[in-house]
């Protein structure tokens, strides 16, 4: 049974990894799980210089899922390398490095500087958090800045290169398509989904930022649809994401023309959650006969 | 850190709206430290599906235990699970208290109802014995004295309402002790858990009297393990200050360290 897949010249053993934001830099977790059974790690977005953040209140449950509004704390590309870099480095599974900017020159500067580090799995590009003034979603809702920031990237790496979608567009086709055609090697799809919570009590926001990001099962039904659209427009590999519990909802985004996974706020709660959605989808292709994961990737049938 | 499925041993209502649960965790009981904290699933919650976390109370054999009050649907669940139920659970987790070396610091523990909980393990294992100041708002609020003073503490208790102890707020009594020129109390030193109120104002007093102090910060968490940055409260760094996460570089914090004007 073969569970590897490739994202541009990126093989993974199996397709599933985790969601930026929500593995820290994997280190957190290596006395709970087993790294080295992941497809990959992708570790929270970073930028040239390091981020304070947003104040707190940060997070907030809600029904099914929870709001986030962290505001891409974080390191810097210089604290990253210093920091965490030695531990992911010393894994044998890739890292998919999460990268952004407040300009397309920022987001090019990383890039190089991720790629003349040598040994990064691949870049994400975030070009879809919904939670900073600047920069992130800013440049996912734009066909025109978005093919800027990729093909700015690609002309700072040869790493390959996976542009991270927003949901906030009316229709994703015509992003993906500009993704695609500005040089990324593959997708991913999903991120939160602009919301916000009230407290009755206080009449004040759950979260400092006023607003946030939904993530979690209850926007799973919404992120398979993305996949499914963003499918139907490339030919280039979806990494799909959004909500993943368990490896049938794994499975779902797979057959929504998906070729890889990530689990995201599921680790927050449940850290077995990916080693557990890959024990799944063996047991599943075990039981359908099937030997290629990538055998399941769009086989959904959409007709009678 | 270990993440285990543990059993039920017991979860019986104490007073009021208070729960004392004992479950059966033998791997993780040893590990525990003073001040730190386990992460609970608790299953029956179904959409609610974050982890709560619980300072951890008393360590016996290869059980611990945990003081909740229900304040919500997290809560609420917990109190009716019965023993032989089971929970997931990751623990230990968070930087504790620093145990005081012998001979050396004697702790003045502050409580903010159930804070109580999260200073018996320091309590019992600092070898000087100090005095517990205890504060709630009403006598339902104070909880465990009898478990501090059989391990030899004396307990000093204050309610807002007068009902037990000292009318008040628990600030009031640690200030007399500390500015008694007659106290009994060698190198004193502050270990705090409670209300961010009251955590502020033990701080105010640790840097007005120059006394140490160890303060459990309390900020709404999400994955208790260091990814989220849900947790964070401003710790100052040089001139400036920065977000630190209360579930790993806390919940305790040296007090000086914490950038109050930050702090909401």
């Amino acid at each position: 049974m073969n569970l590897s897949v490739q994202i541009g010249r990126l093989v993974m053993q199996n397709p599933v990894t985790v969601a930026s934001g929500t593995f820290g830099y994997g280190v957190e977790y290596a006395q709970l799980l087993d790294l080295n059974q992941l497809g990959a790690v992708t570790v929270k977005g970073i930028r040239l210089n390091p981020v304070r953040g947003n104040p707190t209140p940060r997070t907030a449950e809600v029904t099914s899922g929870m709001l986030n509004a962290i505001g891409l704390q974080g390191p810097g590309v210089d604290g990253f390398i210093q920091k965490y870099w030695p531990f992911l480095k010393s894994l044998p599974v890739p890292t998919i490095i999460n990268i952004w900017g407040t300009t397309v020159e920022e987001y090019a500067e990383v890039a190089r500087r991720f790629h003349a580090l040598g040994g990064v799995g691949a870049l994400e590009l975030n070009v879809s958090c919904p939670n900073i003034k600047e920069g992130g979603a800013q440049f996912g809702t734009d066909c025109k800045l978005l093919a800027q920031v990729v093909s700015a990237c690609r002309k700072a790496t040869t790493l390959p290169i996976i542009t991270k979608l927003s949901p906030n567009v009316v229709s994703i086709a015509p992003y993906a398509k500009a993704a695609e055609d500005a040089g990324s090697d593959a997708l991913a799809v999903t991120n939160s989904y602009p919301a916000m919570a009230i407290d009755i009590e206080t009449r004040r926001p759950k979260l400092a930022n006023v607003s946030g990001g939904l993530t979690g099962p209850c926007i799973k039904p919404i992120a398979i649809k993305l996949v499914w659209e963003a499918f139907k427009a490339v030919k280039i590999p979806i990494i799909g994401m959004g909500g993943i519990q368990t490896a049938a909802d794994a499975i779902e985004f797979l057959m929504a023309g998906a070729t890889a996974v990530a689990v995201g706020t599921a680790n927050f709660y449940e850290p077995q959650t990916a080693l557990q959605v890959i024990a799944g989808l063996r047991e599943f292709m075990q039981r359908k006969g099937l030997n290629e994961v990538r055998e399941i990737t769009g086989s959904f049938q959409p007709g009678k | 850190m270990l993440e285990r499925t543990v059993q039920i041993v017991s979860n019986e209502r104490s007073t009021d709206a208070y729960y004392r649960l004992v479950v059966r965790a033998p791997e993780i009981a040893p590990l525990i430290q003073p001040g730190q904290f386990a992460h609970v699933r608790i299953a029956p919650l179904k959409d609610a599906l974050l982890r709560r976390p619980f300072s951890i109370f008393q360590v016996q054999g290869d059980t611990f235990s945990i003081l909740y009050k229900t304040v919500g649907k997290g809560t609420e669940a917990l109190s009716r699970m019965r023993p032989g139920d089971e929970l997931s659970v990751i623990a230990p987790l968070g930087h504790g208290f620093t145990v005081p070396q012998p001979g050396a610091e004697t702790p003045l523990l502050v409580a903010g109802g159930y804070g109580m909980a999260a200073m018996y393990l320091l309590a019992q294992r600092s070898p000087q014995k100090g005095i517990v100041f205890v504060g709630g708002r009403r006598r339902v609020d104070i909880l465990c004295e009898a478990e501090f003073q059989s391990l030899g503490w004396q307990v000093r208790a204050t309610t807002e309402d007068g009902s037990h102890g000292e009318k008040g707020l628990v600030t009031q009594p640690l200030l007399e002790e500390i500015r008694n020129p007659q106290s009994a109390i060698r190198h004193p030193k502050l270990f705090a858990c409670g209300p961010t109120p009251m955590l502020k104002a033990v701080g105010q007093i640790a840097e007005e009297y120059k006394v140490p102090a160890e303060l459990s910060m309390d900020e709404h968490m999400c994955c208790g393990v260091g990814v989220c940055l849900t947790c964070v409260i401003p710790i100052k760094s040089g001139d400036d200050w920065e977000y630190q996460r209360t579930c790993s570089e806390g919940p305790v914090f040296d007090a000086k360290d914490v950038a109050w004007e930050g702090v909401k």
